[in-house]
């Protein structure tokens, strides 16, 4: 009874983690859906420009407010965010895939693979992340192509890490050496050991980078580096917001920069509860 | 007795030549990796669809003929092969010559340097602050685990981690300078003083509301990475002994709590350079701070390529300093790994 008592300890009302788990799915649901059919809804001309109805504040007809140009702000936003969760999407599934094919080829393909990929994801850590993505985005010329190459080949390294360690130890374990003994093939082994070890990790994974795509294609639009003007990303509603907030218009920054946090910060949620349920090492803090 | 002073002179010796052989093996990779990343920038800048003599000349390309072009050219060596490009570039590296910034019109390194000191005050004094702010953070929540006071931490600091850099610098330039004008709005210096009458008090001054915001966003690292250290020291037999003599609290905290989650908070803090770096190029560019990442961008968007790859270097030459100092502070500090030094902890 008491062991029992020390292993809940102050913990006693707290949701257990399938109920936390479902919440946030529930919501990170809710709000892409939301998302979705709010920009579908609005269309073009939701960013039209109307002269007369320029720098309002929040009201009940413009919940964000409206800009310089008498744009509703919450239409931009909206746009915004989609453009924002397409390229975290993109990206995230990019990087994770790279992410996996390097952990499996260190796990697989030798010694030597192995010393080259802990090399190259040493050499990617060793230059800070936004500095690769200026880069990445000068070399390419801008635009949605620099965004995609700098997020897709700056993300992978951390996640390659864990696939390359969980194969390892797979591979490694005492059931599999059993396992090959009663004479499995490698590809018997492959699907019943490796791949319901792999996937979970795969999944949490891509639901992790997904916040750091996310942001991070937000900083370096922001920076002047990515998507052009014309393109309603947060990025540039956040770097077009600076000029005007010193005239004391702070709904233009608040508000996008807001919706932008809520949706990176929905997506961790329903990563982090994930890891907890799944991942043992994650389960108990 | 003095047998064993000179076992002890002849161990810290030993320890002296580990260090060396360790810190000596570290230095190497740093070159090999350095070296790099230097070909892989310099081919990507050479992959590059921008045309170097055209960013060079800007405006005036109208009025720039064939044989011109040819001529600038071949003044800069364009004409070459790639290989001798490299080698060329890499030779006149070694010698610390990075090339002439286009935009600034004088030498990269000089460019750096200049811009180097007051990125490195803003970012030791983010470091520090945040470092500070949080372990302390991490240390209560551990305290209280699963406390009121734990939850509130903990959501605090996963809300950071996912919010925009940029965005926190926009907020706290809206609210403390602009509505509350207690900073100024942005430049590292005021405006329209002559650079020899900016005293240093003008510098801190202008530096505080750039580091405070950068400091924020490093501050939720460090904190849940010493959270569940702590936990699993309180957690630890020796944590229940001390319990079972009667230490409690404060005295419990300073003991055994605070020596053991100190070393991998501090660690932690210097392998993150990286984030601290791309985090001041974007409080530099929110409050237009004279530093090095204002000069990435500057750099990134006007085409400035001997620029951009002196600052690639640089920037990842910092990221190497923080990851040997957390290594030498580990090999330094926790006996396990002087001792043991093919265990990795």
């Amino acid at each position: 009874m008491s062991a029992v008592r020390s292993l809940t300890r102050g913990r006693g009302r707290r949701l257990t983690g399938r109920t936390r788990l479902l919440i946030s799915a529930a919501t990170t649901g809710l709000l892409l859906v939301g998302i979705i059919l709010c920009s579908l809804f609005i269309g073009e001309q939701g960013l039209s420009v109307k002269l007369e109805l320029r720098d309002l504040p929040p009201s009940l007809q413009h919940l964000f407010g409206t800009d310089w140009l008498g744009r509703d702000m919450f239409s931009r936003t909206v746009q915004g965010l989609t453009l924002s969760v397409a390229v975290g999407l993109a990206g995230a599934a990019g990087s994770t895939v790279i992410a996996m094919m390097m952990g499996l080829a260190a796990a697989f393909l030798g010694r030597m693979v192995d010393r080259v990929v802990t090399w190259l994801i040493d050499a990617t850590l060793s230059v800070p992340h936004l500095v690769m993505l200026i880069l990445i985005a000068f070399v390419s010329g801008g635009g949605i192509q620099g965004i995609m190459i700098g997020i897709v080949f700056t993300h992978w390294p951390s996640l390659a890490r864990v696939i390359r360690a969980e194969a390892l130890s797979v591979v490694t374990a005492d059931y599999v050496a059993v396992s090959r003994g009663f004479g499995r093939t490698r590809w018997w082994i492959m699907r019943h050991h490796l791949v319901p070890h792999l996937l979970p990790q795969l999944f949490i994974g891509f639901l992790l980078l997904f916040p750091h795509a996310v942001l991070h294609e937000a900083a370096i639009t922001f920076l002047g580096l990515g998507f052009s003007p014309h393109q309603p990303a947060i990025g540039i509603i956040l770097s077009e917001s600076m000029r005007y907030l010193s005239s004391g218009m702070w709904w233009l920054a608040v508000f996008p920069g807001l919706a932008l946090l809520v949706t990176v910060r929905a997506f961790d949620m329903l990563g982090h509860s994930l890891q907890r349920l799944i991942d043992p090492k994650h389960s108990r803090t | 007795m003095s047998g064993l002073h000179e076992t002890v002179t002849a161990q810290v010796k030993g320890q002296w030549r580990g260090w060396i052989r360790f810190a000596g093996g570290r230095v190497l990779r740093l070159l090999l990796l350095l070296a790099f990343v230097c070909f892989v920038t310099f081919l990507l800048a050479d992959l590059s669809p921008i045309d170097p003599i055209q960013a060079y000349i800007g405006a005036d390309m109208m009025r720039v003929g064939p044989e011109q072009r040819a001529e600038i050219g071949a003044y800069w060596g364009l004409d070459q092969p790639f290989a001798e490009r490299l080698l060329r570039w890499a030779g006149n590296l070694l010698q610390g010559d990075m090339g002439t910034s286009m935009i600034y019109r004088e030498p990269v390194s000089d460019v750096i340097a200049d811009r180097f000191a007051s990125s490195a005050a803003l970012m030791a004094t983010a470091w520090l602050l945040s470092g500070i702010i949080g372990f302390a953070l991490g240390s209560i929540a551990a305290i209280r685990q699963g406390g009121i006071t734990d939850r509130f931490i903990q959501s605090v600091c996963y809300t950071i981690a996912s919010t925009p850099a940029f965005w926190i610098a926009l907020l706290a330039m809206t609210i403390f300078a602009v509505w509350l004008g207690w900073f100024p709005v942005g430049l590292g210096v005021p405006a329209g003083v002559l650079a020899g009458d900016v005293t240093l008090l003008d510098r801190l001054y202008h530096m505080a509301l750039p580091a405070l915001t950068l400091s924020v966003a490093g501050i939720a690292p460090v904190a849940l990475h010493t959270r569940a250290k702590l936990i699993e020291v309180y957690d630890s037999d020796y944590v229940l002994f001390a319990r079972a003599r009667g230490e409690r609290g404060w005295k419990l905290f300073l003991r055994h709590g605070l020596r053991n989650a100190a070393l991998p908070a501090l660690m932690l803090q210097f392998a993150s350079f990286s984030e601290l770096f791309g985090g001041a190029v974007l409080a530099e560019q929110v409050f237009s701070y004279p530093g090095l990442g204002q000069a990435t961008v500057e750099a990134g968007l006007r085409g400035d390529v001997p620029l951009l790859l002196g600052l690639v270097i640089c920037s990842s030459l910092f990221v190497f300093t923080g990851n040997l100092l957390a290594d030498s502070i580990h090999w330094a500090i926790d006996p396990k790994r002087r001792l043991h030094p093919e265990v990795k902890s």
